[in-house]
């Protein structure tokens, strides 16, 4: 099938409609208007709702109501929208209901701006929201991996019955790239036997997260810990670019890591052996990939658009076994190949020297 | 023996023992005169007169009603604190045969739900919300409520609810009759035998509203909450009666029913084989247009940047997708956010032979400057040996460089020859592909007949490449573009 040239953000839309969505429930907001957009014109004539919803509280809850009844619906916004929302993905958590959240990142804290920032990994990756809970979170790189993340991602809330999240950043929603829609068949609707559609067969069904006695509460928790241990176990994607020879590991995502191919590229021509790890799954994150190139790789070097929030994980990963640099912009700038090349260098000069040094003084 | 005839009972579509609440399974969890048990009933019996049970999907707030699954055999969701309308309507828009009643209290809808309610009224969605107000929050212990009478002592208004401070009892009822979209709102009462047949017919007729397919219910009902108010049954019933409905005058505030338009049943969806061409999707591409073979080594970095209405954005996209239907790796990144909104626009794009790894052209091989600032802005990151285009007669003196190619042409006054203006950007594409011959012609005027919107603009599109073309070829030598052709290709890239 030939390719069509088009916008991460409506690859993004396009690929929900395929994978079966039939429920969009949105607020503007900056810089995730355009799936918005593209979702109340797509959404209809597939036969399913859009809706503007007075605000993404109650958006969100709209999702709650369509996942509910058994329709794959999702909604999008960007942070201080997800931050309204984040009340209700922990009730959709707890209900154990399927449905997509995708978060276009922007700026913050607060109003913060609208350029691109990577700051809302840990809202999205370890909670946001209230209790035990976990959202299993994709991170696309391109405009094919905003259509296929979204078909993957509404399989995985499915299976899960968790909500999933799209975490991508404004790059990756705002460049065109040519994409292929159909790899795989369009997605049938089959009502999920837990729903509550309003017919006979499912009338006894409850959607609820509230487990009023403690022994109750404890088994749902448990039951929820053991899926997120089930998914960590089989749902963690990455990509590994030249690693198979790398002293120098990177790790980002999104645009970060497609800035960072770059990197390594230049760093080659320098006859530095880098690679990039690039995780496509921020939850469950790639960590026994990462503890495998710990045995191999010197140094890890993250990169993000914050003031460090994946790194931690990295970090966790790595358990000290090498050391974990650590560079960033923030405020809506984006880090340039050759702005991380320089510090790249100036790093392992400094630690190169810093070893001299060390075997010196202990000589 | 005469035929006895049983005109009291437990409704069918209550549980006949509720086993969901665990223990005490043959009775409700309310206080003895508690209003829930009484509007529960009655919703019941109207679910079983309209007889509707298997379509229903019952919505169950926060607060002391939260357990309606306890004892309703339909189906059931129980949601946020003040949410319920919002999950109401995601369920109803859904599943539009099912009839979904939300039942919320007045903390849940007058005071954190009071956007969710207003706004599915507005909608005009089509449900049916029973709102139960006691002017208390019960379940919390007794603080105050949006809907708590002027006076009255709560655990958060030890001193008397205060106007000056807290503000006035929330008519719920009057305000959402104010809006054009609900068909049916009515107030009704516990307070007496009386009230309740009343609240009985009202709550029938607001469910029968939504079976209708009507619009918008709302039935609120004047409940007693005896044990926070701290009063026996008798004396809150009274309370209600006499003193609530004071305030909260008893009486239909909008009922639209006769007139109201059933709402049309929605179009059947789409077969899945008609979502290629919903989605517009590519059709199979036309034949004899296989990718050409290429070089192994291309990488053009083009960064392109000029006043927002110069038609930037859509040069950069003419490339790139031309560039994509020659089979190549292509990637366009437009300049987004406050950038877009200061009157200047710039793009990325990639062509290259193998995957493309950043969109972001920060060193370019190619930079379209179509004014002078984005020349000044830009210039500095060319690539040695570079290509620069710049709109106007000569290149400013101050912005020259003697290592990189650098060619200035008109091309907007260009364009003005063909008949507007506005085709400039499609003169540069014809200057840049003569300069640099990146792009076969015949695969870029494909490219361009599909982007580009209408005959009429297309001819004039033609027409301006040509010219551009023309125009180039005048100033350029073949030599140009054999020294900028190193430049776009991998090798120079390994500048570092």
């Amino acid at each position: 099938m030939p390719k069509q040239l088009i916008k991460g953000n409506d690859a993004l839309v396009k690929g929900a409609v395929l994978a079966g969505c039939r429920a969009f429930y949105g607020y503007p907001i900056t810089p995730a208007n355009e799936i918005a957009e593209a979702a109340a014109y797509y959404i209809p004539l597939a036969g399913g709702t859009f809706l503007q919803a007075e605000s993404e509280v109650a958006a969100i809850n709209m999702v709650y109501g369509a996942a509910s009844a058994g329709i794959r619906a999702m909604t999008a916004s960007s942070g201080p929208g997800i931050s309204l929302m984040s009340e209700g993905i922990s009730y959709i958590a707890g209900a154990e209901l399927p449905c997509v959240v995708v978060n276009v990142m922007r700026g913050g804290p607060g109003l913060g701006n609208i350029a691109p920032e990577q700051s809302d990994y840990f809202q999205a990756v370890k909670g946001g929201g209230h209790g035990n809970y976990r959202c299993l979170v994709l991170a696309p790189a391109t405009a094919q991996e905003m259509c296929d993340l979204t078909r993957l991602a509404f399989d995985l809330a499915d299976k899960y019955r968790n909500p999933v999240f799209i975490l991508a950043d404004g790059y990756t929603g705002q460049m065109m790239e040519p994409v292929d829609f159909l790899t795989v068949d369009a997605h049938a609707q089959v009502t999920p036997e837990w729903a509550v559609d309003g017919t006979a067969e499912t009338r006894k069904n409850l959607i609820t997260s509230l487990y009023i006695h403690p022994d109750e509460l404890e088994a749902h928790v448990r039951k929820l810990e053991a899926k997120y241990k089930r998914a960590s176990e089989v749902e963690t994607r990455w990509e590994n670019y030249r690693t198979e020879d790398a002293d120098v590991v990177f790790l980002g995502y999104g645009v970060v890591a497609r800035i960072l191919k770059s990197v390594v590229e230049m760093l080659r021509g320098r006859g530095i052996r880098a690679g990039l790890l690039r995780p496509i799954t921020l939850f469950p994150f790639p960590s026994g990939e990462i503890r495998r190139l710990a045995k191999q790789a010197a140094l890890f070097y993250v990169v993000e658009m914050s003031t460090g929030q994946m790194v931690e994980d990295v970090r966790l990963a790595v358990e000290g076994a090498r050391p974990v640099e650590f560079y960033s912009r923030v405020g809506g700038n984006v880090p340039s190949a050759e702005e991380i090349f320089e510090k790249v260098l100036k790093t392992m000069e400094a630690r190169a020297a810093n070893s001299v040094e060390e075997v010196l003084s202990h000589a | 023996m005469p035929e006895m005839k049983q005109t009291h009972g437990k409704a069918q579509c209550f549980y006949d023992t509720y086993e969901r609440k665990g223990e005490l399974t043959h009775q409700t969890h309310y206080c003895p005169g508690c209003g829930h048990g009484i509007s529960m009933k009655l919703l019941a019996e109207a679910i079983d007169e309209l007889g509707i049970r298997d379509r229903v999907i019952l919505v169950s707030p926060v607060g002391c009603s939260v357990f309606l699954y306890y004892y309703f055999d339909v189906g059931n969701v129980q949601v946020a604190h003040g949410r319920a309308p919002a999950v109401a309507t995601g369920l109803k828009r859904a599943r539009p045969d099912s009839i979904v009643i939300s039942y919320q209290g007045d903390g849940d809808l007058a005071a954190i739900g009071s956007s969710e309610i207003l706004h599915a009224a507005n909608r005009g969605e089509l449900i049916t919300c029973l709102f139960a107000n006691n002017a208390i929050y019960g379940m919390t212990g007794g603080q105050m409520a949006p809907t708590t009478l002027l006076g009255r002592k709560t655990t958060t208004t030890p001193f008397g609810r205060d106007k000056i401070k807290d503000g006035y009892p929330l008519h719920v009822s009057e305000v959402l009759s104010s809006l054009e979209a609900p068909v049916f709102v009515e107030r009704v009462a516990l307070g007496s035998t009386k009230q309740i047949l009343a609240a009985k017919r009202a709550i029938r007729k607001a469910v029968e509203t939504q079976v209708k397919g009507l619009g918008f219910s709302l039935v609120e009902i004047l409940s007693p909450c005896p044990t926070i108010w701290k009063q026996d049954p008798v004396e809150a019933q009274k309370f209600v009666r006499e003193t609530m409905a004071e305030v909260y005058p008893v009486s239909n505030k909008c009922d639209r029913t006769a007139t109201a338009e059933p709402h049309p049943a929605p179009a059947p969806a789409p077969d899945l084989d008609e979502l290629p061409r919903i989605l517009k999707l590519p059709a199979a591409a036309p034949a004899g247009t296989a990718p050409r073979a290429l070089r192994e080594d291309l990488d053009c970095r083009i960064k392109i940047a000029g006043f927002g209405g110069q038609g930037v954005l859509l040069l950069g996209q003419l490339l790139a997708e031309a560039g994509m239907d020659d089979g190549l790796e292509v990637s366009w990144l437009p300049s987004y956010g406050p950038e877009m909104r200061s009157g200047t626009s710039n793009c990325h794009v990639r062509l290259a032979s193998k995957p493309v790894d950043s969109p972001l052209v920060t060193k370019s091989s190619v930079l379209i400057a179509l004014n002078e600032p984005s020349l000044d802005k830009f210039l500095e990151e060319v690539e040695p040996g570079g290509l620069v285009l710049y709109n106007g007669d000569e290149i400013p003196e101050d912005a020259r460089r003697q290592d990189v190619t650098m060619r200035a042409l008109p091309f907007f006054e260009i364009a003005d020859e063909v008949g507007t203006a506005k085709a400039g950007n499609i003169v540069v594409l014809g200057a840049l592909l003569e300069a640099l011959p990146l792009l076969p012609a015949e695969i870029v005027d494909r490219a361009m007949a599909r982007v580009v919107k209408g005959e009429k603009w297309l001819e004039i599109d033609r027409k301006a490449m040509e010219r551009g073309r023309q125009a180039m070829n005048a100033v350029v030598s073949a030599v140009v573009s054999a020294v900028v052709s190193a430049v776009v290709s991998k090798e120079a890239h390994c500048h570092a």
